[in-house]
């Protein structure tokens, strides 16, 4: 059960992301571009996500998931180092190919072989991440 | 051209939907880049089959909407249109995954799950990937002429 759920949100995560047009990366350059022909769909993407997941969250107070267990529990908001480094050199990556995580999984068929480099790329990043955190964490603690 | 937000409403909120789901059923925050990440250096663990089926409908329900329609906006067959420059996208896939894993989110979990969720980390994430964002369009794009 827990797999066929699984399936059925990447699915529909994976449709979401087609329909939006978030799998065009000039749609998310477009965005990104304030000093271009500004493209404003992202916006009204997460706009139009958020919202759904603003009552889902509501509707997790008090209540337990479906298929059991406990709902993540909210992180203490620390505003780290870890945090603030990491979102600006994915920011970086994220403006150089119009491509984040979800939309390169959701458009590999389609992307053709510079499709296929980035995400074997970002899967190599993902891969030494853990060690370069570390390192980083060893020569200066992480608040 | 101006039925573009609506489409990016409605694929939003499919979006929202899917994470939903994964929330309310499986119990856990649809976040790309840990779903992917656990599975690449393999700290899963008992999710890993679950994971593994979110990818699979990722990758599968695009490919069989694209075969089908095509690109949406009527524009023929669906393209990502992305840079053909090999550094640039070599690049590019590195900063993502390392950059997405030490911040620990990216996207669909530090946006969509945590700015709904109404997380301070989340939205800060969401700050400083816009900003790099922007200003990496404006280095590689108009100031370099790369992509």
């Amino acid at each position: 059960m827990r797999n066929l759920f699984a399936l059925l949100s990447g699915g529909l995560f994976g449709a979401g992301l087609f329909v939006s047009g978030m799998t065009d990366t000039r749609r998310v350059q477009g965005w990104l571009d304030v000093f271009g022909t500004w493209d404003p769909t992202l916006a009204f993407v997460m706009g139009g996500a958020i919202i759904p997941m603003f009552f889902a969250w509501r509707y997790t107070e008090g209540r337990n998931p479906a298929l059991g267990g406990m709902f993540p529990p909210k992180p203490q908001a620390v505003i780290g180092r870890n945090l603030v480094l990491g979102s600006t050199l994915f920011g970086f990556g994220w403006g150089l190919a119009g491509l984040c995580p979800g939309p390169s999984i959701a458009s590999l068929s389609f992307g053709g072989i510079n499709g296929a480099i980035f995400v074997l790329a970002m899967g190599a990043g993902m891969w030494v991440a853990p060690s370069i955190k570390s390192r980083l964490d060893a020569a200066v603690p992480a608040v | 051209m101006q039925q573009e937000w609506i489409f990016g409403l409605a694929g939003g909120g499919l979006i929202g939907l899917a994470g939903a789901v994964y929330l309310l059923i499986n119990g856990r925050i649809m976040g790309a880049s840990g779903i992917i990440g656990g599975l690449v250096d393999r700290t899963a663990g008992a999710q890993t089959n679950e994971r593994l089926a979110f990818v699979a409908g990722l990758f599968a329900v695009p490919a069989i909407l694209a075969l089908l329609f095509g690109n949406l906006q009527g524009e023929g067959p669906a393209q990502t249109y992305a840079t053909s420059n090999l550094w640039a996208i070599l690049g590019a896939g590195l900063l993502v995954g390392i950059g997405t894993r030490i911040a620990n989110g990216c996207t669909s979990g530090h946006g969509v799950c945590g700015i709904s969720r109404l997380s301070l980390r989340g939205m800060v994430a969401t700050v400083f990937y816009i900003m790099a964002g922007g200003l990496s369009v404006v280095v590689f794009k108009h100031w370099l002429g790369v992509i």
